[in-house]
């Protein structure tokens, strides 16, 4: 098994030079960019003063040095700074990020034990009132627009009804409050957008869910355990569901760059101060080195959790012990 | 299941295509006099805030949303097949290349890099097109080469192959009709998808520019007035919804029907 995930994670580099080769590349072949954007409109701009940005920037550089240069700080974890603020741009990261990991980890975990259940019980019930019913909760959350829904949400619940708040994740006063009225505080912001994010992300997982069980269930060694006499949710949540969970794990580490992207939907229309919402921000102002930082953040989360997926295939089915 | 989801299209289609031609109500016309006036006998899903008939600017903004999500869907199927077909019959070389370039692309989130082209290139409809087509293929690539690694193995296709046939005749001819089924359900899901993601970047002003109506720019106006304007942001939701709800009920039909492992 130590040796699948060497192999694993031999990859990583080469992957990540992909990512980041990606980004660089992309925001190279954009037109506009800093300097233009502090000279265009500017009448006391004198094309000395645009050289001297252009150097300073350092744009007068080939492209392979520009991304040279880049990888090599990456390395040693500078980022770079912003073109906005000056700040550096690993700082700005971190103070979103733990924003954004909290709710996509609260996300994550809903869908998990919303989904799996339900994909199972559907699945034994199959065809019943039940699953009817599941099964077209399921596509609504599936085809619903997420910020369609989200405007929705808001409207009844923060404005006509004002039980939840509708932006940000504290309120003004958070910082005197004491610590269980934080938490409490930070949970109120939470409810909403963690609800549209699991209830539009179910359907993928609650249809994998149910699938897979139905195809365990028609299996020869099901039969055997039911004829052995084993009650029927012995049967179930021994051995079907062990069996039926093992595509479930790949479908997580799928799930996974799509929460942390499309958190930044989220995170737009609930004010949220993740780190989607900063990678939105400075693309719309071309703040490129925040850009890349997200971007490469992002990809990295990513690839991390696939790899954590990867890990747990191996240890959930023993075909994968090489 | 299917046949609802058929049912709300081919109502789609009709409304999009035939829509804007029976309209009475202009969806460009500005009557600033009725203003953000709640939904009427003659307005009947009210006025934004210039005054335009909403209903109106409802089914034109479908024109929009549909040929954006056919078209995106239909680039990205076109590349999703084409790649996985190329990749899964050269085999080696080809595929492992292919399938790293295919890793690291989906280690992206999508929507990041469709934010990051779009905001880059002048928005339009053109450009959304494109970039969603670009940027959703590799689901159904992975798909369509994991398929051709098996079926290139079968006696018809050796026997084609000992007949001397070329590798395009191969490929289109004989392993094509076998990937159909998942194809098709990728490519109705596809568009369900897309339309989504194009409303998104409208609604982010990212994507279809005004006065163009698009449902995602609608609702994005009727933000604005969310406490006053309920109708600006229900209607085109629904419209919003209904579609995407034919589209996947429609894929996930045919896959009920088509389902690729029971050909096994």
């Amino acid at each position: 098994m130590f040796r699948y995930l060497l192999r694993r994670l031999a990859v990583l580099p080469v992957l990540l030079l992909g990512i980041t080769a990606m980004t660089f590349g992309v925001m190279r072949l954009a037109p506009g960019g800093p300097v233009d954007q502090l000279t265009d409109l500017n009448v006391k701009a004198s094309p000395e003063i645009r050289e001297r940005l252009i150097k300073l920037y350092g744009f007068d550089k080939p492209w392979y040095q520009q991304y040279g240069r880049w990888l090599s700080r990456l390395v040693r974890g500078d980022l770079g700074r912003s073109f906005k603020d000056d700040r550096p741009v690993m700082e700005k990261i971190k103070e979103r990020l733990p924003a954004t990991l909290l709710l996509n980890a609260l996300s994550l975990f809903l869908i998990f034990i919303v989904a799996i259940p339900l994909g199972v019980l559907s699945a034994v019930k199959q065809n019943s009132f039940f699953d009817r019913l599941t099964t077209g909760l399921v596509f609504v959350g599936y085809s619903v627009p997420a910020f369609w829904l989200s405007l929705l949400l808001m409207i009844v619940f923060g404005l006509k009804w004002g039980w939840f708040p509708i932006s940000g994740l504290h309120a003004i006063n958070h910082d005197e409050m004491s610590w269980g009225t934080q938490a409490v505080d930070t949970a109120r912001h939470l409810i909403l957008p963690v609800f549209v994010s699991a209830f539009t992300g179910l359907a993928g997982l609650s249809r994998y869910v149910r699938n897979g069980v139905l195809e365990v269930i028609r299996q020869d060694y099901i039969r055997t355990a039911r004829a052995k006499g084993l009650s029927e949710s012995r049967v179930i949540f021994k051995h079907a569901l062990r069996n039926a969970l093992i595509p479930v794990v790949t479908l997580l580490g799928l799930t996974l760059p799509d929460l942390i992207g499309g958190g930044f939907l989220f995170e737009t229309i609930f004010a949220y101060p993740g780190m989607g919402r900063l990678g939105f921000e400075a693309v719309m102002a071309r703040d490129y080195p925040v850009v890349m930082g997200v971007g490469t953040m992002a990809a990295l989360l990513t690839m991390v959790g696939n790899l954590g997926a990867d890990f747990l295939y191996a240890v959930v089915d023993p075909r994968v012990r090489l | 299941m299917a046949l609802l989801g058929a049912g709300v299209i081919g109502g789609l289609i009709l409304t999009a295509t035939v829509g804007p031609v029976l309209m009475k109500q202009n969806p460009f016309e500005q009557n600033l006099l009725e203003r953000l006036s709640p939904p009427s006998s003659v307005h009947w899903m009210g006025t934004d805030d210039l005054g335009r008939d909403v209903l109106a600017r409802v089914v034109q903004g479908s024109r929009v949303s549909l040929t954006v999500g056919l078209l995106a869907a239909g680039l990205s199927v076109f590349l999703g097949t084409g790649i996985g077909l190329f990749a899964g019959f050269r085999g080696r070389g080809w595929d492992a290349v292919t399938m790293r370039v295919l890793d690291v692309l989906l280690c992206f989130p999508t929507i990041f890099l469709i934010l990051m082209v779009i905001a880059f290139l002048e928005p339009s409809v053109l450009t959304v097109m494109l970039v969603i087509g670009l940027t959703s293929w590799m689901g159904l690539a992975r798909l369509v080469r994991g398929e051709t690694l098996v079926l290139k193995e079968r006696d018809f296709i050796w026997a084609a192959r000992g007949l001397g046939l070329s590798e395009t005749r191969i490929l289109l001819v004989h392993l094509l009709p076998h990937l159909l089924s998942p194809v098709m359900v990728a490519a109705t899901l596809g568009v369900g998808g897309a339309v989504l993601t194009e409303s998104a970047l409208s609604f982010l002003g990212l994507g279809v520019q005004p006065p163009n109506p698009s449902w995602g720019s609608l609702l994005s106006a009727g933000k604005d007035y969310i406490h006053m304007a309920w109708w600006l942001t229900v209607f085109p939701g629904l419209a919003l919804f209904a579609t995407v709800l034919g589209f996947n009920l429609l894929g996930e039909g045919f896959r009920d029907v088509l389902d690729p492992r029971m050909e096994r």
